[in-house]
């Protein structure tokens, strides 16, 4: 059976305005994967290194954090924030011997906009060639 | 306050590779301040372990817990509520802390999460730096407050030596020369004869150099 990677995305309120504006059927029909699952903050500065480790735990694949443009952040430091937070994340993985490129950031601008799904479906093409989580499973 | 920052993932996780329920134990103290083992770091590193457990097949329980302090006896003492329920402590506390729980339970296991590195100061955010050695002879009434023994590279007494330049400090351009530092401050203040004054060979016998050291406050004890 093909593998589908379990997917969390985090994305900022502002950033994610998309997903509300087109509702539940929107975005699948602009191609966002199924198996990406949206957790929406307040603000990319309301991201912990805990939630993502924690998604991990909770059998994801792979993680990613959608922010504003580092310079447009609503609450000025809130993305760039995020984006440390990611890189902590990021160093977890490689201290554990995982693959880095499980969490990303993406700094996308706010509002409907293709990019939106493409990041979606960036993280869907990186998993997938990656495969499970080593955390799953036992040791690989 | 006293700074520490976490050891690499995977120190910890071969220290407690035999245990299979971890009390991970962070403290509200210093390491909370300088973010290296309070609640929040906590958190992250019971996290961690488990991944680095479930990723070596071997499931884990992890207690998460953070103590007022853990270089006080009557805090230290609050672990018994988790009697029987761990194999091994990782204490995130700096090494005063990890030293205390040894002493205080004979009998378990406990590990540093945290390299302990300074006595020091908030710079900026996220940046700290070393301010004072504890040397347990304090020259700084000497030195118009800035410490040549914690932050000179040589703990020079009489400096600046030959490798002041521009007032940096040959081992790096970022660290400042203190001795410029001092001899500046001094000048500023009105104090600049205090230079000229001839520093007497120092006794470093407070400094540890004599053994573990002990202060006993007699109209406190009881």
């Amino acid at each position: 059976m093909a593998f589908v990677p379990n997917i969390q995305a985090f994305c900022c309120h502002y950033t994610a305005q998309q997903s509300c504006a087109e509702g539940q059927g929107g975005l699948p029909a602009d191609g966002f994967p199924a198996n990406v699952t949206i957790n929406r903050l307040a603000c990319g500065g309301k991201l912990e290194v805990t939630m993502l480790l924690k998604a991990f735990e909770n059998g994801a694949d792979g993680v990613y954090m959608v922010g504003c443009p580092t310079d447009k952040c609503h609450n000025l430091m809130g993305s760039q924030r995020a984006a440390k937070r990611v890189a902590a994340v990021k160093k977890a993985l490689a201290e554990l011997g995982v693959e880095p490129e499980r969490a990303a950031m993406f700094h996308l601008e706010r509002g409907l906009h293709p990019e939106f799904v493409q990041a979606a479906q960036q993280m869907q093409e990186t998993i997938t060639a990656l495969g499970p989580s080593p955390f799953k499973g036992g040791a690989q | 306050m006293i700074i520490a920052e976490r050891k690499p993932l995977n120190e910890i996780i071969e220290m407690v590779k035999d245990a299979k329920r971890i009390l991970v134990l962070g403290c509200r103290g210093c390491v909370t301040v300088c973010s290296a083992g309070g609640e929040r770091e906590v958190e992250i590193l019971a996290s961690c372990i488990r991944l680095g457990k479930m990723k070596a097949g071997e499931p884990c329980e992890v207690i998460e817990a953070t103590l007022v302090r853990q270089c006080d006896k009557e805090y230290v003492d609050a672990i018994d509520q988790w009697d029987g329920q761990y194999d091994a402590i990782v204490s995130m506390a700096c090494g005063v802390g990890v030293n205390f729980i040894a002493n205080l339970r004979p009998c378990d296991k406990v590990y540093p999460a945290v390299n302990t590195t300074a006595f020091g100061g908030s710079a900026e955010q996220g940046v700290w730096s070393e301010q004072c050695a504890g040397c347990g002879n304090c020259v700084l009434h000497l030195t118009g407050g800035l410490c040549p023994v914690a932050r000179c590279a040589k703990s020079l007494m009489n400096g600046p030596c030959g490798g002041s330049v521009n007032g940096r400090c040959e081992i790096h351009k970022d660290v400042p020369c203190i001795w410029q530092s001092i001899y500046d401050r001094l000048e500023r203040t009105g104090k600049g004869a205090d230079m000229n004054r001839i520093a007497p060979i120092r006794d470093w016998s407070t400094a540890g150099h004599g053994g573990p050291r002990k202060t006993v406050r007699n109209d406190l004890t009881v």
